[in-house]
Parts: structure tokens; C-alpha cells; sequence
């Protein structure tokens, strides 16, 4: 960190000069009024001095702003803590490449939604190729092959078509919460894979849900919780990180190398 | 009267490129040999949601305090029974000229609870009950045509959208009562065509939801009256604009025939119905996709809608360079089965999309060919232009140069509808800002160089005319291998051909509510709509 400075203000074209550049909207019609009210925000924002260089009239009731100007805040670089991912963001074809070299097969995928939950959107958007948020499914992932069971799957018949597709991994969705189903159905899952395998050759069992919480892996008995806005690439990451990255570098042998 | 006023003028189809009409030819006759086994497989079965729309054109609606609706109700009772083979018509309406019930809802209400037993009648009861089933059905295509009258009534009445391309604006809150007022600014704003955003996933519900709807995943439901509240905001925003606001929705997925349906029923004015999306995007299984999209698009024939096709969606999971023959073969394989369905050029918006990754050398001249390449096989065809979406990142502002340009393609190149970008894809759900300065990004491309396609031919031999044949020809091979697997497109579709997923004919949802139909089958919506045809 020597000789890097820990204080900082945003650069425009000369060192310390702080400037910013911001544009919003206010829920007001276009006028002088606006425009003070609109250097008026950059003020309280601590821009000083502030620039209102565009001020347009977007239909008869909002008026959209750009403002220049510099800030008065600095940044203490050596007081930002940032939360990092307990494992690296992947890129597709990074995961591709990753268990083509790390595991010399395809890795498989089961997913459903047990119990009696209907709501196939959640395993969908994470397993169907049209995926979510803009990222493509884990279908979309040449190297991971999919199998997805759609809904209302029975533990027992989940249990044995992992079993009979060698799943590494077993994806359970749960949107439906009534009465606590979705924990309850977690753990009677979990308990099936915990009797149907050997500790070494469970697959691993991740489970999602907008109602779910990350915390709750433990407890439930299950490797990984996923809560809203989960998207394909965080889970096909994880799956990277753990059947293929952690386990090469623990010189843990590949479950099924016979 | 001039029923051309309805209907988005194709642009001047320019001979810009150097097509050979030969080789233009033989791409259409192959999409039609590709095409043709599947139009018979649709012809022989038919599936619960096509027997479902029929009842629903027959004014069954509604659903039980659960959301299950009484079409689901009535033709799983009759499913039962006597199975879905002869069509549900004949034993549902023998059941009600028995007296088993006042009309259909009583009768999907006795049928839920199992108080109903169903059976095919013969002999000459059959007439009678047939009788009685197109009476009742005729209903609703009748309302289905008073819709289409009622939309070119209007557009006479309020003027039309004053130019092409059409511009098409998204709204997606997932509550409509959110969804109508946002239209209805983005119509002022300037739009010409709202399309609202379905929740994720409906395209797997193997029902339609009932009534309005305040939640959604990352859309809205579409509903029978969703359908109907939004056409009610729009209308009274077109009589206040004075010209006439097109409002979309999404056909797609397992229950397509009722939605069709259903969009012509509520006057919505375009659908996205695509031959192929469910199959390859969804994992719905082939021969589901394929009933359900013939009776669909006569549907959507009869009730005057345009189509929007998902090509689109080949781009964003291949690459557009690598995959841009898949487009051209999806266009024509779309455009073979919807004529064969009954809808006519000006009815096929056609898709296409600017995903070429914008760091490839010549990409702009790569996307200009390509989309050269979609006007002039389909010259009278409006064509539906799809912004970036795969190369969009959170740089905004390189965002808004990628939509100018992708703006510049769509002037140079006269296409039909164009799908406004907003240079925060990929960010946020746009804002009111978004929408107003991806509108001034259009406003000032089009009348800038609306008519740069008078003046614009690419050489004959050069980049542009180059690659237009190319595409075209690597479709042609594409086309040829589908027709050369044993049983064609359905086999092609099975072993990847199409380079995304392998989606056997016997795999995928919904297979279960498909059946061939027996020799008495009997479905008087089908044959009114055929008639059509």
C-alpha cells in the first residue's frame, strides 16, 4: 500500500479537483424552479459547486436532469470492507473448461420441486436454457448435463433418479412456505440422501427458494442454501467451486473415478 | 374502407442485395418439405389446451375458489372418461343437450366434483350434439370477428400509427393496475405497440390464470382480464392521442390455443407465437408445441393479430455470427407454418435481433447483412428488429452508441416494428428517463436517415452482398440436413440439430395432454377455423 494514497477524491481532468457527474429525475414540471430545486438536491448530495448542464421536460409532470460538479466527500480507501463470495464468479466458459479438465466428464445435475409445490418457476429459471436475469440456464453449460424433474416429485423418487443418473449435484426448489412445508420437506429430503448414500458419495444437495435463508444450510441438512435473486452462473459457480475446484485441490478423489 | 390501414406498411422492399431467385426458391420449397410432416402430425392429434380453447371460445370461463379454471375442470372430467380422442365437443355437449346441466360452468362445476359421467354419443344423436356444440362455439369466433371489425373501425376512427417502423415499448411491474398507467405514459411518450412482459414461467402453467393480477415474477399474467383492463387503458389513450396503440402479449408455451384465444376474444393486436421457442427454450414436448401453434395461429388468422417470432432467443444463447443461418431457417420454417395456418404476409412479424458481439471487426457490417438479408426474402412481411441485450453491460453509455447503431440497421434496412433498447438492459427494469432517451435515440436516427435505404446498395461483390449469401446458403444446408434425418424436423430437433438442446419427440412437458385424434373426432372450433384458411 506505500506510496498509494488512502485519501482520495473523484478525478475529472486534474488531481483533486472531485468531480462527478450525476443525472435523476424529479416528479416536476420543467421550469427555473426545477432546475434550482434540481442543483439544489446536488447540493445536499455534496456537490458544491454544482452544474445543472441539461434540464429536459419528459412528459408534463418530470423533468430529467445532468449535473456536473464537485464533490466535497472524501474517500478513506483503507477503511472499505467489501464482502467477498466464498467462491470465484465463473464465467460459462470458464465453468466448461473447468470440468472438462478437472473432472474429464460431464457434471450432472438433478433438480425438481418436491412435496406437493407446483411452482416450477424457480428451479426453471435456474436450470431451463432461456434462464434468468439474462443469463442462460445451467443447460446452456455444455459441460453439465440436466436433468429436471419438473414438479411435485416425491423424495423417494428423486432419491432414486439420482441414484440412477449419478447426480454430483440434486437442485430442489421450494416456493410454497405454508405451515413451514418448504423446511420440512428440506429435511425429510436430506435425511432420504443421507440414508440412501454412503457419507463420501452423497451427491450434493442444494436447495432454493425466494423464502429461504442462506444461513440455514446446517440445519436443514443440505450443503447450500440459495435465497431470492439467485441466478444460473452463481449456482453453476458454486457447483465448479465444490465438485471440481475444492475437491482437486484436496486431492480428493473424483466419487466415481471407476 | 381500407383495410391496409390496419396493417404496418412493409417497407419498400428494396432489391438491395444480389439474391439469386433460384436459390430464394429452393430455401422455401425446403422449409416447406421440413414443414409439411409436422402441419399432418398437427392435423392428427390434438391436445388438452386446443380442446380447453375450444370451451373457452364456447364462453367457459372463469375458475374455482383454488384458481383452477373450468376449462381445466371440465375437459380433465371428460379427459376421464372418454379420453380427449373424439374431441371434448361431442361429449360435453351431449351431456348438455341431456339436461346434465343449465350450461358449461354448471357443468364444470358437477364435473369437478365428480357428480357427471361423460360419454361419445352415436348414431344420430350426433348430429344434434354436433349441432349444438358449433352453435355455441360459433359464438365466440363471431365475437372473435367483431373484435377485428371493431380494431379497423377504430383505426379509422383515431388514425394509425403515423410511420414505420412501429415502435414497440415493454412494460413488466408484475401488477397491472402499475402495468396500465405505464403504458399509457409510454404510449405518450411515443410508442406504437405496448407489449407487456409475462411472469416468468407462465409458459410452463399448464393452465391460464383467472382474473387481474397485482403479483408476478419479473412480469405481469396474462389473463383474460389483465388482457381486457390494459386494451381498455390503451383505447382510451389512443382516442386521447388520436392515433390507434397496439398492445402485445405472449402466446407461447403450453396453453397457446387459449391464450390465442383469449388475445382475440380482448382485441389484443400482435402475439408472440413462435414454432419453435417452447420446443427448444422451454422444454416443451415437439408434438405439443406443434398442435397447439397450428390452432393458435388460426386463431390469431382469424382474429387479424400479427405474430412476433422468437428468433431472437437463437442469438442470445449462440453466438450471432456462427448462428445467424439459424434465424434465416427459423423465419422461413415460421413463415411455412403460418401461412399454412392461414395468416397472411402482413401478419408475420418475422424476428431478428443486433447481438453481434460489438468488439468483432466488421460487426456492424455483419448485422447490416443479416438483417438485408431478412427484408428481401421476406419483403412483404412487417419484420419485428430486437435490440442488444447479450452485449449490454452496465456501461450505459456505450449502451446508448449499441442502440444507435442497432436503431441505424433498422432505418437502413425499413423494418416493420422495432423493439426500442434501452441502454440500462441488463441494469434495471427501465425508468422514465430510460424510455425517454431511448426515444430520442430513435427519433433522431430515423429522422436523421429514415430513407437512407434509398440511397444505400452494397456493392454487388462486396462484404455486405457476401456474407447476405452466405447465411443464406449455410441455411439452405441446414434445411437440407433437417429433411435428410428419417423423420425430418422432429428428428432434427431430437439430435440438436439446432445446435442448442436435444429435444426427443417422446421428452419434454405436456406430452401427456396430447392424443390422436380418432376417425369420429370432432372439434367444430377447428372447423370453423379451417374454414378460414
Amino acid at each position: 500500500m506505500s506510496g498509494d494514497p488512502a485519501i482520495l477524491r473523484p478525478y475529472g481532468d486534474t488531481t483533486g479537483d472531485g468531480m462527478v457527474q450525476l443525472s435523476f429525475t424529479l416528479p416536476m414540471p420543467h421550469s427555473k424552479i426545477a432546475e434550482g430545486a434540481a442543483a439544489q438536491l446536488a447540493a445536499k448530495m455534496g456537490m458544491d459547486p454544482a452544474m445543472v448542464v441539461h434540464a429536459k421536460a419528459m412528459g408534463p409532470q418530470h423533468t430529467f436532469f445532468v449535473v456536473y460538479g464537485a464533490v466535497s466527500h472524501l474517500v478513506d480507501v483503507s477503511s472499505v470492507r467489501v464482502v467477498e463470495h466464498d467462491y470465484p464468479l465463473l464465467s460459462p466458459k470458464e465453468i466448461n473448461l473447468a470440468v472438462r479438465k478437472g473432472l474429464r466428464r460431464r457434471l450432472t445435475v438433478i433438480g425438481g420441486c418436491i412435496g406437493t409445490d407446483a411452482h416450477t418457476v424457480g428451479i426453471d429459471a435456474i436450470l431451463n436454457i432461456k434462464g434468468f436475469a439474462g443469463e442462460k440456464g445451467l443447460e446452456y453449460y455444455r459441460e453439465l448435463r440436466v436433468v429436471n424433474l419438473g414438479a411435485q416429485i416425491s423424495v423417494p423418487h428423486l432419491v432414486a433418479r439420482a441414484q440412477a443418473e449419478k447426480a454430483d449435484a440434486v437442485l430442489v426448489s421450494q416456493v410454497v412456505t405454508q405451515r413451514d412445508t418448504h423446511l420440512l420437506n428440506i429435511k425429510e429430503m436430506s435425511a432420504a440422501f443421507r440414508e440412501a448414500y454412503p457419507a463420501d458419495r452423497r451427491p450434493l444437495l442444494i436447495v432454493g427458494g425466494p423464502r429461504f435463508d442462506e444461513a440455514m444450510a446446517d440445519s436443514l441438512g443440505v450443503d447450500r442454501v440459495f435465497a431470492r435473486g439467485t441466478t444460473p452462473g452463481l449456482v453453476a459457480s458454486y457447483l465448479v467451486d465444490e465438485l471440481v475446484t475444492r475437491r482437486l485441490a484436496g486431492n480428493d478423489p473424483d466419487r466415481r473415478s471407476a | 374502407m381500407s383495410p391496409a390501414r390496419s396493417r404496418p406498411r412493409p417497407a419498400q422492399p428494396s432489391a438491395a442485395l444480389p439474391l439469386d431467385a433460384v436459390t430464394v426458391r429452393k430455401a422455401r420449397s425446403l422449409a416447406r418439405q421440413a414443414g409439411r410432416p409436422i402441419v399432418r402430425l398437427a392435423q392428427q392429434h390434438t391436445t388438452v389446451s386446443v380442446e380447453r380453447a375450444t370451451l373457452r371460445l364456447a364462453g367457459l370461463g372463469g375458475a374455482d375458489p383454488d384458481g383452477t379454471p373450468w376449462v381445466n375442470h371440465l375437459v380433465d372430467a371428460v379427459r376421464a372418461d372418454t379420453g380427449i380422442e373424439d374431441g371434448v365437443a361431442l361429449p360435453v355437449w351431449d351431456s348438455l343437450t341431456r339436461g346434465d346441466a343449465a350450461d358449461l360452468e354448471e357443468l364444470a362445476r358437477k364435473a369437478a366434483v365428480g357428480s357427471v359421467r361423460f360419454r361419445i354419443p352415436s348414431g344420430r344423436e350426433t348430429t344434434r350434439v354436433r349441432s349444438a356444440a358449433r352453435k355455441a362455439v360459433g359464438v365466440g369466433v363471431r365475437r372473435i370477428d367483431a373484435r377485428r371489425r371493431e380494431r379497423e373501425r377504430l383505426i379509422r376512427r383515431w388514425g394509425d400509427a403515423p410511420r414505420t417502423p412501429w415502435i414497440y415499448l415493454i412494460v413488466a411491474t408484475g401488477d397491472i393496475y402499475e402495468d396500465m398507467p405505464q403504458a399509457q405514459a409510454a404510449a405518450r411518450e411515443g410508442a406504437d405497440v405496448i407489449a407487456v412482459i409475462r411472469s416468468t414461467g407462465q409458459s410452463l402453467l399448464d393452465y391460464v390464470p383467472e382474473g387481474a393480477t397485482r403479483e408476478g415474477f419479473a412480469g405481469t399474467y396474462a389473463t383474460q382480464e389483465n388482457f381486457r383492463l390494459m386494451r381498455a387503458a390503451l383505447d382510451e389513450t389512443s382516442a386521447e392521442l388520436g392515433r390507434y396503440v397496439r398492445l402485445t402479449n405472449y402466446a407461447s408455451g403450453l396453453c397457446m390455443p387459449e391464450i390465442a384465444s383469449l388475445a382475440g376474444l380482448e382485441r389484443l393486436d400482435m402475439m408472440l407465437n413462435d414454432s419453435m421457442y417452447g420446443i427448444l427454450f422451454r422444454d416443451i414436448n415437439p408434438v405439443r408445441t406443434f398442435v397447439d401453434q397450428r390452432f393458435s395461429r388460426q386463431v390469431h388468422a382469424r382474429a387479424g393479430i400479427i405474430i412476433n417470432t422468437g428468433e431472437d432467443n437463437y442469438l442470445t444463447t449462440a453466438d450471432a455470427v456462427e448462428a445467424a443461418h439459424t434465424v434465416t431457417v427459423s423465419q422461413l420454417l415460421n413463415e411455412y407454418f403460418a401461412k399454412e395456418a392461414g395468416l397472411a404476409d402482413w401478419q408475420l412479424g418475422l424476428g431478428h435481433a443486433f447481438e453481434i458481439n460489438p468488439d468483432v471487426p466488421d460487426s456492424f457490417r455483419l448485422e447490416l447483412a443479416h438483417a438485408l438479408l431478412a427484408r428481401q426474402l421476406f419483403p412483404h412481411a412487417p419484420l419485428k428488429w430486437m435490440p442488444p441485450t447479450r452485449h449490454m453491460t452496465g456501461d450505459v453509455f456505450r449502451g446508448y452508441l449499441l442502440d444507435g447503431f442497432f436503431n441505424l440497421v433498422g432505418a437502413m434496412t425499413g423494418q416493420g416494428i422495432l423493439l426500442v433498447g434501452m441502454m440500462t438492459e441488463a441494469v434495471v427494469t427501465p425508468w422514465l428517463s430510460d424510455r425517454d432517451l431511448a426515444l430520442q435515440n430513435v427519433r433522431y436516427v430515423m429522422n436523421a436517415c429514415g430513407n437512407l435505404h434509398e440511397d444505400f446498395r452494397p456493392t454487388p461483390d462486396g462484404f455486405i452482398a457476401t456474407r447476405a449469401n452466405q447465411v443464406l446458403s449455410e441455411g439452405i444446408e441446414l434445411l437440407q440436413q433437417i429433411i435428410d434425418h428419417d423423420r425430418g424436423l422432429l428428428d432434427a430437433i431430437a439430435d440438436g440439430t439446432f445446435g442448442l438442446m436435444k429435444r426427443p419427440a417422446d421428452g419434454g412437458r405436456g406430452l401427456d395432454g396430447v392424443a390422436r385424434k380418432a376417425d369420429g373426432y370432432y372439434n367444430p372450433a377447428s372447423e370453423l377455423l379451417e374454414a378460414t384458411t
